[in-house]
């Protein structure tokens, strides 16, 4: 079972908060898909024939792709790879693509998966984060999609947002839950270092975020979800129940994916690669035939580390068990030792072997995970 | 032996003595043109970053004069106040030397001691005049300030570059006809004055030392007189540019033994060797010990290396005699020595060869001086060392070291001056004109005060011009408090500082802002106080976290964050645990580097 993921390195605008790869032009579509079609003949061995289970466009903004190109790349894709026949195919698309006309060719061409980049309802917010749609357009398109069949819907919000008052994101969620959304990605809005964001933060032009108030927004979006029947299955993500991204879980789980386009990254069970940043000398390399990407062959202690990381950030948990089979007993104790101090102070629980975090513990999951790590050397 | 000159070069600092002996060395041959670097002799990577002699440096030179060959055993000192201890031990190894003035600056504080230091030792002084390339040379006038000095004549000093190689050819013939050649019996039983040592990891302890009677062979059965452990010579040789082994040594001359022993402690500088089989009648007197002037705590960062730094400190003491230090224990750091220090730049030099020749990565607390306690009950009490204060109720009166200063100074920064030694609680003594615009000033000033940074302060007020240099006068009376740091109101003994009431409140204050910049935000709110006491005199609060996790965790984002928490992992284990606050180790750093 593995996924494949494409990166669509293009914007309508850039946000000034994003510290994803693309630009604001369209000038290079032709150039990225040329490059992107010999990548994936490059790469035919990398999943060893796995049957493909989902496939994600990502980016960027795929949703300003013409329905041919989209039909282009998933066609090149099914020649080369074996696509499941129920593979889940996601589009990530922001409000304004989202039409009557463009959602009919999406399910015509296959996709059935609709990830919304919201934000916001909150037009004030919108203009924080220099978003280029409005809250009733990101309220329209959601309706819209649901109209369309794309009952498999997910809606992306940021809070913590400095002009993000708590009751108006009560009502962003009160907002979808009544529509039934049934999966949905909420985000503290973090600041990326070297992003225009941080340097208007820093030369005081623009207020940043307050701590304080990401941290009662999460409280409240774990309460206010969990009571609506949502699973908070990750950090970030809730989702009614079965609704869950089977892509990004694929993440969470280890499975192999294969990560296309410029900046995607790929995970083979043994090492992670990432292509290069940049769509000309991307295009440049696959062109010349040379490497395009990056290659890290993990150590067992990097593995476990991953593993640690990840899986805390889930509902599913890091297991002992599978601690003990992947890294050892002397991994397996290690790691039930460390989390000891963690279960007394309320920041994780345990049950049948599966340790999970409480939702003090999700609070600091950074440094929960990292005080789990095993040292590098 | 009559053809042997044993001399060193002194000077205040930066006055040029290693470029002359650069000149020396290449002049007489001594060093290949593939060798040849500017100060050769400053051969540690601190001497040559910072530019500054720190160690006095032996090398041996041939050389011609009419007709007849001789051997120069030169030592090159160092100029800086923090290391005048070096230099009294080349002095005891020498008849003669050279004294370096910088004809831009003049004589200078170090001038002055150095200079009476090699008069106590019957030195033969020759005046050198250097730097005379440089416009703003003032050779007539310096000229003045040295025949005052020395009572010499005008035709006595020699002009000289340095830098142009003026003048060296002159210096050479003076050397040989001045300096008068070492004295002793050939004949008579060895005795050796052991004036430096080092620890090399191949060869164990060498040790320097200058032959005042008798000779020594390699395979020789020796004794260090102080310690009465025995050896056999394994190797004795000269000092060139490398050690180079000979059969003998002989009466007069500077040279080396390696003779396999074991332990660091075995060799004290100012030792006598000897013979076992026909033994000196006496030792030769050796060094004064050295007293030192600040104190501080050294600990590993690595709480597992304690036993290991004993071992750097030791070894580092074989290379550095005024270097003292003994055991104690902190409940914030654990185990570590509080050692003694010539001054604050002796203290950054110790702490930046531990790290740099033995790898240990260290920790210093707040360094202070040595201040006398009264008891009640009749006791005086040395006490460097905060814990080692008593209880207020047991203190009768307390009294703090005084020094005395004296500063030479262009007339024109004598008012600021004189503002900084009132400002660091400072009487004026006396103040006299040396000539129409050169001042010398002399004040009592609390040598506490002095540790700290007087003399970076005099540095900059006058541009450089003043020069400094102090000697103990003894005693008076102190208002001293313990002042206290206390971190979620746990005191934490290694930041406690000894220091006088009056700069209690600034130290403070500055510590706690200090502290809060470098103690991260943790899971709960840090308060630091600083108190003397039970009395709170400063306060800041380090507001905890709220949260530490990553919004987003896809494919492409986590290698960037596993490396990004490892990193962290990585740091948190340089943390040290104090009651419940995690303590970064450059937080103890950046402390020391208050500049109050
Ligand atoms: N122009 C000129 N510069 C000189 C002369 N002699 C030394 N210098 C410069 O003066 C500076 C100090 O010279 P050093 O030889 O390091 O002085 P030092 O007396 O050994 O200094 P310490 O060992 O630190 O006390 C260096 O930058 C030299 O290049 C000279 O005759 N003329
Ligand atoms: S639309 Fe999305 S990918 Fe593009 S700049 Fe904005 S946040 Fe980044
Ligand atoms: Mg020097």
């Amino acid at each position: 079972m593995a996924g494949i993921y494409l990166h669509i390195p293009f914007c309508k605008s850039k946000c000034p908060y994003c510290n994803f790869f693309s630009v604001a032009s369209l000038k290079s579509v032709n150039e990225f898909l040329g490059a992107l079609y010999l990548e994936i003949n490059s790469q035919k061995d990398y999943l060893d024939d796995q049957e493909v289970k989902t496939i994600y466009f990502g980016g960027g903004t795929p949703s300003l792709l013409k329905l041919s190109e989209i039909n282009g790349i998933l066609e090149k894709i099914r020649t080369v790879f074996s696509v499941g026949k129920a593979a889940e195919i996601t589009l990530e698309a922001n409000p304004d693509d989202i039409t009557a006309e463009h959602l009919q060719e999406w399910l015509k061409a296959g996709i059935n998966r609709l990830s919304i980049g919201i934000q916001s309802f909150n037009d004030a917010d919108l203009k924080y984060l220099r978003r280029i749609h409005t809250g009733e357009q990101a309220e329209r398109s959601i309706r819209l999609a649901l109209d369309h069949g794309f009952s498999d819907l997910s809606v992306d919000f940021i809070y913590g947002i400095p002009t993000l008052s708590d009751r108006a994101f009560a009502f962003n969620l009160e907002k979808v839950v009544a529509l039934k959304v049934p999966h949905i990605s909420a985000y503290s809005l973090t600041i990326e270092p070297k992003t225009l964001m941080d340097v208007m933060i820093r030369k005081n032009q623009l207020p940043g975020p307050e701590e304080e108030q990401s941290v009662s927004q999460f409280l409240f979006l774990m309460q206010y979800l969990g009571s609506n029947n949502y699973e908070h299955y990750e950090i970030s993500n809730f989702c009614l129940p079965g609704s869950y991204s089977k892509h990004n879980s694929s993440y969470w789980k280890g499975d192999h994916y294969l990560g296309l386009g410029p900046s995607a990254h790929s995970f083979n069970g043994v090492s992670r690669q990432w292509n290069i940043s940049s769509i000309n000398q991307y295009s440049g390399l696959i062109d010349a035939g040379k490497p395009h990407f990056e290659t890290e062959l993990l150590t067992p202690i990097q593995l476990y580390n991953e593993y640690v990381m990840v899986s805390l950030r889930t509902m599913w948990g890091a297991g002992l068990d599978h601690i003990q089979t992947a890294f050892g007993e002397g991994v397996a104790s290690y790691f039930r030792s460390r989390a000891t101090q963690h279960i007394n102070n309320n920041e994780m629980h345990e049950n049948a072997g599966l340790f999970r975090l409480t939702d003090k513990g999700k609070l600091f999951a950074d440094k929960i995970s990292s005080d789990l790590f095993l040292d590098n050397d | 032996m009559k053809n042997i000159r044993n001399f060193c070069i002194i000077a205040h600092i930066d006055h040029g003595k290693s470029t002359l002996a650069d000149r020396l060395l290449e002049t007489t041959g001594a060093i290949s043109e593939r060798d040849y670097q500017n100060q050769v002799l400053d051969d540690m990577d601190l001497e040559r970053e910072r530019g500054i002699t720190i160690k006095s440096h032996a090398i041996q030179m041939d050389y011609k004069q009419e007709g007849q060959d001789y051997v120069l055993n030169l030592i090159d000192t160092p100029g800086h106040v923090d290391f005048s201890y070096e230099v009294s031990r080349a002095i005891a190894a020498c008849e003669g030397a050279l004294l370096v003035v910088d004809a831009t600056q003049g004589i200078q504080a170090q001038t002055i001691s150095n200079l009476y230091l090699a008069i106590d030792h019957n030195l033969t002084i020759i005046p050198v005049l250097n730097k005379i390339d440089m416009d703003a040379a003032m050779i007539e006038e310096v000229k003045d300030q040295i025949v005052d000095l020395l009572g010499c004549d005008r035709e006595e000093i020699i002009e000289a570059s340095a830098k142009t190689g003026f003048g060296i050819d002159r210096i050479l013939v003076e050397i040989v006809n001045k300096i008068p050649a070492p004295k002793g019996d050939p004949e008579a039983p060895l005795q050796a004055l052991i004036f430096d040592s080092l620890y090399n990891s191949f060869r164990g302890v060498i040790a320097y030392f200058r032959i005042f009677n008798g000779s020594i062979s390699k395979g020789d059965h020796v004794k260090f007189n102080a310690t009465g452990m025995e050896y056999h010579a394994d190797e004795v040789g000269i000092l060139r540019l490398k050690q180079e082994p000979r059969n003998a040594v002989f009466t007069g001359d500077v040279g080396y033994i390696i003779s396999g022993i074991k332990s660091s402690k075995e060799v004290q500088v100012g030792d006598t060797i000897t013979h076992v089989g026909d033994p000196c009648k006496q030792a030769i007197e050796g060094f004064r010990p050295v007293k030192p002037m600040v104190f501080a705590g050294i600990y590993p960062t690595d709480a597992d290396d304690y036993e290991e730094l004993r071992n750097s400190l030791e070894r580092l003491k074989l290379n550095d005699a005024s270097l003292s230090f003994e055991p104690e224990a902190s409940a914030a750091l654990g185990f570590g020595f509080r050692c003694g220090f010539l001054g604050l730049l002796h203290m950054e030099i110790i702490q930046e060869r531990l790290d740099r020749e033995f790898d240990m990565n260290v920790i210093n607390t707040v360094p202070n001086v040595s201040y006398k306690v009264f008891t009640n009950k009749g006791d005086v009490l040395d006490v460097y060392n905060p814990s080692g204060l008593p209880e207020p109720n047991y203190i009768e009166h307390i009294e703090e070291p005084y020094i005395t200063a004296n500063i030479i100074t262009k007339a024109e920064y004598i008012g600021p001056i004189i503002k900084l030694c009132m400002d660091k609680r400072g009487t004026l003594k006396n103040q006299v004109y040396l000539t129409t615009d050169r001042i010398e000033l002399t004040a009592d000033i609390p040598l506490g005060e002095i540790v700290f940074d007087f003399y970076d302060k005099l540095k900059s007020i006058s541009k450089g011009y003043a020069s400094f240099d102090y000697h103990p006068i003894g005693y008076q009376n102190a208002d001293l408090v313990k002042l206290d740091i206390l971190l979620n109101g746990e005191i934490v003994d290694a930041l406690s500082a000894l220091i006088t009431r009056n700069n209690a409140y600034e130290f403070g204050r500055k510590f706690c802002e200090k502290l809060k910049e470098f103690i991260p935000r943790q899971q709960y709110d840090v308060a630091i106080q600083a108190a003397i006491g039970a009395k709170i005199i400063a306060r800041e609060t380090v507001k905890a976290v709220r949260k530490d996790v990553t919004a987003k965790c896809y494919g492409g984002d986590i290698t960037r964050k596993r490396k990004l928490l490892e990193k962290q992992k990585k740091g948190k284990k340089r943390m040290r645990q104090i009651g419940n606050v995690e303590v970064p180790q450059k937080a103890f750093l950046a402390v020391l580097k208050l500049d109050s």
